[in-house]
């Protein structure tokens, strides 16, 4: 084999003891001495004019220090975004959602701040809302942003298509062939509307930050997943040099995309501001449900069949409820269209993504984000049509699906994995097409443009006594990266594990990261560390060479050194001796839009997973008996922790799947707290689960891995309703699968389908 | 306000705590350093902030702090002795039972209080015991592999 000692084995999590020992610090848990708390006064209505903000009450309270208001930032930039400048820090003279932040009250306690911010109260003149996007989008809607937002400029970024209007956030579309002919001599089409509910990704530790001005240099630490985003937008608002705002992210109590770009730093930070003293504000999980949720989808899906199978061509049009902001759902839409129609050939496409501004909590990313939305109308379409056609869906999919190599978005990557193999391996572990008496299965592909924007910078120094620290921005959000990012040091370096240190997420010290998401890390910061230790590894070889006074050739790498004359020498000895005195180096290594990651995406993340599950007829309720997912990663560097990402993934999948969605009753959210808005509990664990690992070597990443952790979760809602449609003989459109919705499968015909 | 001081055996120390009645249990504790408690869903729903009252798990984000005094708490920090993780700590490490971590510390506490009163449960009582405690995560597949293993070594 490779020879390979550290990478390819489940070694222990680095940050293992300090999570079960309670040491591991997040930002929730930091002080600083003098500190003040910051609470938020919140809008009661969805759309009004605010005509004042009555603070006097709220004054009165002791303790209390200010209530800021948007008035209070007159000198600043008082908006941040990554993509569009259309996000107040506080509401500026409208307010577009209930729950959008009025004040922040600070005090010196939380309850004083708590109580205080209570007593805020504001003056509206109410404006008509819309809550639902198909109605935002009818000519007679109330426009949420009668004037457009700047966009940022980041070339990473596409704001959304040429100018939408009227309450378009953003819009993409695509197409290749002869969509009219292919529908034309089409033997099957299907149609239908599908809904995908409106989810918080509930990371269980609530958004906050803590900020200080130091020396005027802003320093916030912060629950944040891209703290060089959230970085950028507290640069625009204060006008300071990128040099002089310092964004710290300790251990992250989960992320899945929720904690993606600028949350509440702003607020801490214009606190921080205005009072020159440090200022935290810290969410509850209702306030944190009142800042980002993901996008509902309403699908509406045709597809065109042969009576063979083949697939001829596909229809899409999605409209996202994206909520009262930009923030992500330029990028969301993006995605939702590159994801929507599967990893199939076909002969014609037509795809519209259409991000849509309602007074609703503003969207932004969620694991997988885009993917989940539209895969549940294409692939419970490949189900149905299978049953329709009387072909075994295993088979149906393996007639359609791209090989290796072969595009999905003309121009793209071409897709690094080998579907059918998959498919294969999956539903033979699921026991298809023999699932077992009173068990229905569904299982569901999909393939996703993923790794984000390919850029990623990285350090390592070399230290005097040979061990090594690695200088990374990527963010530990427990998918495990420092560990993996050790195990690349300790395999380049020849060390043992216990001499690699990670620092991670320091904005003022740590090189440049654009993102931790989009499962990115591996792949992307992996190689850029490759060549960090590659360079590392050259200055040692030169300064031995130069030392003992021989050719460069002559030296030759080692574990924890080099061979010079068949003689080992430690890094330390070399740096010594180089130096003339104790001493280290840096190598530094990085990954632009070039080379290997030319062409984008920088890998395609594949989800492959099934489900095998018992539906009560009587009552509705649904058992997952199995779950199934592969984790087709190329290379599995940490497999335990990999396996986690999937079992996580599948987990949420279950989630959206069968409990969870926000409700709206008219403008007002209604549930917004965790014993109304259920997630996956002990009991709702799938008898058996079966995480299988493909390592095929054929990621763009370090040995050939790919990434992972968001792909199992993308298609178990369609897995679901698929096993559903077959048990109740009617193909469900609507998530989550609740046991009254199932029930009503069963007993309700609304001559749909049939 | 009244304040009140309170003392408690806390992880085997003795601590005097001075409060408010108001004061809950979870900040009393976070403001004494001991910020291994997590507040999350603040409703006694995710048990986060579970530590254990007299061996028994309690939500500490809806106990009052009062209510300690003269008993005895454990929190997530009192686990180990003497750099040694409990068998539940060790079975949560080697099971990769956590991620980001921030429920690991109720979750241990929970599992622990089962593992006291019932040395040997069967997955149904774990399940009853663990139903309070939400990860998301891992999912509970891992969960219930630690708690089975540190149960087996136990035995």
């Amino acid at each position: 084999m490779s020879g390979r000692k550290v990478v390819g084995a489940s070694v222990p999590r680095i940050d293992g003891v300090a999570k079960v020992t309670g040491a591991a610090r997040f930002a929730s848990d930091l002080t600083l001495p003098g500190m003040l708390h910051g609470r938020i006064a919140r809008s009661t209505r969805a759309h009004a004019r605010l005509v004042s903000i009555h603070a006097e009450d709220a004054m009165r309270v002791r303790g209390v220090v200010r209530v800021v208001t948007a008035r209070d930032l007159m000198e600043l930039v008082p908006y941040y975004g990554h993509i569009v400048l259309d996000h107040p820090i506080l509401a500026v003279d409208t307010v577009r959602f209930q729950g959008e932040p009025l004040a922040l009250v600070v005090a010196d306690t939380r309850e004083a701040a708590a109580e205080a911010a209570d007593q805020v109260w504001a003056d509206y003149q109410d404006l008509e809302s819309v809550v639902d996007a198909e109605a935002a989008l009818r000519p007679e809607a109330p426009v949420l942003h009668p004037v457009r937002g700047r966009p940022v400029g980041d070339e990473g970024f596409d704001p959304g298509g040429s100018l939408p209007t009227g309450n378009i956030c953003a819009e993409y579309s695509l197409a290749w062939g002869d969509l009219g002919a292919a529908f034309a001599s089409a033997d099957l089409v299907l149609e239908a509307d599908y809904r995908y509910p409106m989810l918080y990704g509930y990371a269980m530790e609530p958004y906050n930050a803590l900020a200080a001005f130091e020396q005027g240099d802003l320093v916030v630490y912060s629950s944040a997943q891209h703290p060089y985003m959230v970085r950028n937008d507290l640069s625009r608002i204060f006008g300071l040099p990128l040099a002089r705002v310092r964004v710290v992210v300790p251990y992250v109590g989960g992320g899945y995309g929720t904690k993606s770009y600028t949350k509440v730093e702003p607020l801490a930070s214009v606190a921080a501001w205005l009072l020159q003293r440090p200022v935290q504000v810290q969410l509850s999980v209702e306030e944190s449900i009142l800042t980002t949720r993901s996008d509902s989808a309403l699908i509406r899906a045709r597809s065109a069949f042969t009576r063979d199978g083949r697939l001829l061509g596909r229809d899409m049009d999605i409209i996202l409820n994206s909520g009262a902001y930009t923030d992500n759902s330029p990028l969301v839409a993006q995605k939702a269209l590159n994801r929507c129609f599967g990893p199939y050939r076909m002969e014609a496409l037509r795809a519209r993504v259409r991000a849509v501004f309602t007074n609703t909590v503003p969207a932004s990313s969620l694991r997988g984000f885009g993917a989940p939305q539209g895969n549940l109308g294409g692939e419970t379409q490949m189900d149905e049509a299978a049953d329709r056609l009387g072909i075994d869906p295993v088979r149906l999919r393996m007639l359609n699906l791209v090989g290796p190599g072969e595009e999905i978005l003309p121009g793209k990557r071409g897709v690094d994995a080998d579907l059918a193999a998959d498919l294969d391996q999956l539903a033979e572990a699921l026991g298809w097409p023999r699932p077992g008496p009173g068990l229905n299965a569904g299982f569901g592909l999909s393939a996703s443009d993923a790794g984000a924007f390919p850029v990623s910078t990285v350090m390592v120094r070399i230290h005097a006594d040979g061990s090594a620290s690695t200088l990374t921005g990527a963010t530990e959000l427990g998918q495990g990266s420092r560990t993996v990012m050790a195990q690349i040091v300790a395999e380049e370096l020849g060390l043992e594990m216990g001499q690699v240190a990670v620092v991670a997420s320091d904005t003022g010290v740590t090189p440049y990261e654009r993102t931790t998401g989009a499962s990115r890390t591996t792949t992307l910061a992996g190689r850029a560390l490759i060549d960090a230790c590659k360079d590392a590894r050259r200055q040692i070889r030169e300064a031995a060479a130069e030392a003992e006074g021989v050719a460069v050739s002559e030296v030759e790498d080692a574990p924890g050194g080099v061979r010079v004359g068949g003689r080992l020498v430690g890094y330390g000895e070399a740096l010594r001796r180089w130096f003339g005195a104790e001493a280290e180096i840096s190598g530094s290594g990085l990954v632009r839009r070039a080379g290997d990651f030319q062409k984008m995406p920088p890998f395609w993340e594949i989800g492959c997973s099934g489900v095998l599950v018992g539906v009560d007829e009587e009552t509705g309720v649904v058992s997952v008996e199995k779950l199934v997912t592969l984790g087709d990663v190329g290379f599995a560097i940490n497999p335990a922790l990999v396996e986690g990402q999937d079992a996580g993934a599948a987990t949420m999948g279950l989630g959206a799947a069968l409990h969870e969605q926000l409700v709206y009753d008219g403008d007002m959210l209604l549930n917004s707290n965790v014993v109304d808005y259920r997630v996956p509990r002990f009991h709702d664990t799938p008898r058996e689960m079966t995480h299988l690992l493909v390592q095929r070597g054929d990621g763009s990443g370090p040995y050939g891995a790919k990434g992972g952790g968001e792909g199992a979760g993308n298609p178990i809602g369609g897995a679901i309703a698929s096993a559903i449609g077959r048990a109740t003989g009617r193909y469900p459109r609507e998530l989550p699968l609740t046991p009254e919705r199932v029930w009503r499968l069963f007993k309700e015909d609304d001559g749909d389908q049939d | 306000m009244t304040a009140r001081t309170v003392r408690a055996l806390v992880n085997g120390a003795e601590r005097h705590f001075t409060l408010e009645d108001r004061t809950l249990l979870i900040d009393a504790l976070r403001d004494a350093g001991l910020t291994g408690t997590k507040l999350s869903c603040d409703m006694e729903v995710c048990g986060a902030c579970t530590v254990l009252l007299d061996g028994l798990p309690v939500s500490a984000c809806t106990t009052l702090a009062a209510e300690i005094d003269g008993r005895e708490v454990s929190t997530i920090e009192g686990l180990a002795v003497g750099g040694q993780l409990s068998p539940v700590q060790r079975a949560f490490v080697e099971c990769s039972a956590f991620q980001c971590g921030f429920c690991t510390p109720g979750m241990i506490l929970t599992a622990t209080a089962l593992l006291r009163s019932d040395p040997d449960p069967d997955p149904e009582q774990v399940g009853r015991w663990m139903e309070g405690n939400i990860c998301r995560c891992t999912g509970y597949d891992s969960i219930l592999k630690a708690i089975a293993l540190a149960a087996e070594r136990g035995r």
